[in-house]
């Protein structure tokens, strides 16, 4: 078990998000986290950086409890996460942006030149500022950022969002490889059917609880629908 | 004419001290947006601190160690890092935020309570720290001009520490976590930066420059408890001149400051301060965002 929560609840404030979330995730394996805005999918994924407050022994990774740690312990320890919108630095180089990535030194295949390797645009944009790139590529540079922390498990949050279908099978393609090799990922998706292909199981969050899990092959429609949406 | 030119070497050598009094302070404000109202006082602090370490307290039985201005400095740079580093962690850190009140109210604070600690140790008398004779020695430039060599040495010392906070912001991952840091706290986090050590160390780099620049005040004229709000105002206004975020941009905006002072000081000797604020008034309307303000 590379990966488990238990019982997992987060507030924001007096506001509860998350109300006893049971998660587990075996090592290389990639799972999905589907569901509506506002279900605490991003929520999951911050609690389990450290930016949201958790019980210690809540959330256990690679056999040690991890929970409310300072967010840098949790890089330190192998977990890293592409945010929503990307959030690169606006007056960091691409480059520089990737050199970010390793700040915390853990070691492992990643480097400049791996990463230039899985996405080669960025070679050539890599004196370019972070913010002159399309989308697409901005979701790269902050994916490769991402790997040069040397991982052992990539949460990737809304990856596909706002990106044109062509670019996000680029990125898709990309992750598989990467995941191809050992790397474990949990992935939230918007896109059901995207998140039922990249990964092997899924989880359904609907108001801060888990409505419905299975092997992604194995779900229908019907029963996704309604834990999507409690009809 | 040939005074007009000596007027305006005069007033670029003022402006470098009036670059090395902004530095720190567009480190901290670029990193953290935090406005230290105390930056002036800390300044006069570092002078009393070399004053002290070298001729004592005055009225008590604590006498200097007597060394030269140099290795006193050198004494006291560790020192102003560890202020600076403690500073941040034990205190500002706990005021940053969204608002930037709960800061400047702190430091506002600091201020209040360095003048009346400096008052009541060294009493409210004007002192200076004795360069060793490098005061009056002066360097000729062609027929009738003449620059101080002190003055020449505080401008390029303050030319060296833009340039090497330029390299450190540009070329070193402490840099690279500085400007991470001030784009976006969170991502930075991300990454594994600890966003409370980068902060304490950029407070530990602007002491260090505090209080080379609080000695070298001391060396080049008089200092009093009260002091530190008008070099607080010199330190702003070169800062805002020259753009947020950029240090060759605090520096040309110390030297502009420097060069409006002095040329006000030849029309007459009331006026060299007020033009220099004037000067700052007309950049603020003319070009807000500084000389040059960080492109994003």
């Amino acid at each position: 078990m590379l990966l488990q929560t238990r019982q997992l609840s987060a507030f924001y404030g007096d506001f509860q998000a998350l109300f006893g979330i049971d998660f587990q995730l075996e090592a290389g394996e990639i799972v999905a986290i589907i569901g509506a805005n506002g279900a605490g999918k991003s929520t999951f994924l911050k609690t389990l950086m450290g930016l949201l407050a958790a019980p210690h022994e809540a959330v256990r990774f690679d056999g040690r409890a991890i929970g409310g740690l300072a967010t840098g312990r949790i890089v330190e320890r192998g977990i890293v996460l592409v945010p929503e919108g990307r959030r690169l630095f606006p007056s960091l180089s691409v480059e520089e942006n990737l050199r970010m990535g390793a700040y915390g030194g853990r070691p492992g295949r990643w480097n400049l030149q791996e990463v230039y390797a899985l996405f080669p645009i960025l070679r050539e944009k890599r004196l370019a500022p972070s913010t002159s790139l399309s989308g697409g590529q901005q979701q790269m540079v902050a994916v490769a950022r991402a790997l040069m922390s040397n991982p052992k498990l990539l949460l990737c949050d809304e990856t596909s969002l706002g990106l044109a279908p062509i670019v996000v099978k680029d990125i898709y393609a990309a992750l598989a490889r990467v995941t191809g090799e050992g790397l474990s990922a949990i992935i939230v998706e918007q896109d059901v059917g995207l998140a039922q292909r990249a990964s092997s199981r899924l989880y359904c969050f609907q108001e801060g609880r888990v409505s419905l899990t299975g092997r992604s092959d194995e779900l229908s429609r019907e029963q996704i629908s309604h834990a999507y949406f409690g009809i | 004419m040939l005074n007009w030119l000596d007027t305006l070497v005069q007033g670029i050598l003022l402006g470098g001290l009036y670059a090395l009094f902004a530095i720190g302070q567009s480190l901290i404000l670029g990193v953290m947006r935090l406005t230290n109202v105390a930056h002036g006082d800390f300044i006069i602090l570092g002078a009393f601190g070399g004053f002290a370490l070298i001729s004592g307290v005055p009225g008590t039985a604590l006498t200097g160690f007597g060394l030269n201005p140099v290795l006193t400095l050198l004494l006291m740079l560790p020192l102003a890092a560890g202020v600076g580093y403690a500073l941040q962690r034990g205190v500002l850190n706990g005021a940053l935020g969204a608002d930037p009140m709960p800061t400047l109210v702190v430091t506002f604070g600091l201020s209040i309570i360095i003048q009346n600690l400096l008052l009541e140790v060294f009493s409210a008398d004007t002192r200076s720290i004795s360069a060793l004779g490098i005061e009056t020695q002066s360097l000729p430039l062609g027929e009738s001009i003449h620059i101080g060599v002190l003055p020449l040495i505080i401008f390029l010392l303050a030319l060296v520490a833009t340039f090497m906070m330029e390299w450190v912001f540009r070329h070193t991952n402490l840099g690279r976590a500085f400007r991470a840091t001030s784009d976006d706290i969170d991502a930075a986090q991300l990454m594994g930066v600890d966003h409370r050590h980068i902060y304490a160390l950029a407070t530990a780099i602007a002491f260090v420059l505090i209080a080379v620049a609080g000695m070298l005040q001391g060396l080049r004229t008089t200092f009093a408890p009260s002091d530190g709000p008008g070099l607080l105002l010199y330190a702003f206004e070169a800062v805002i001149i020259g753009g947020l975020g950029s240090f060759w941009g605090t520096f040309a905006g110390g030297i502009l400051l420097g060069v409006s002072q002095s040329v006000g000081f030849r029309i007459d000797p009331g006026w060299g301060i007020l033009i220099g604020h004037m000067v700052f008034l007309t950049m603020l309307m003319v070009r807000p965002s500084g000389l040059f303000p960080k492109t994003r």
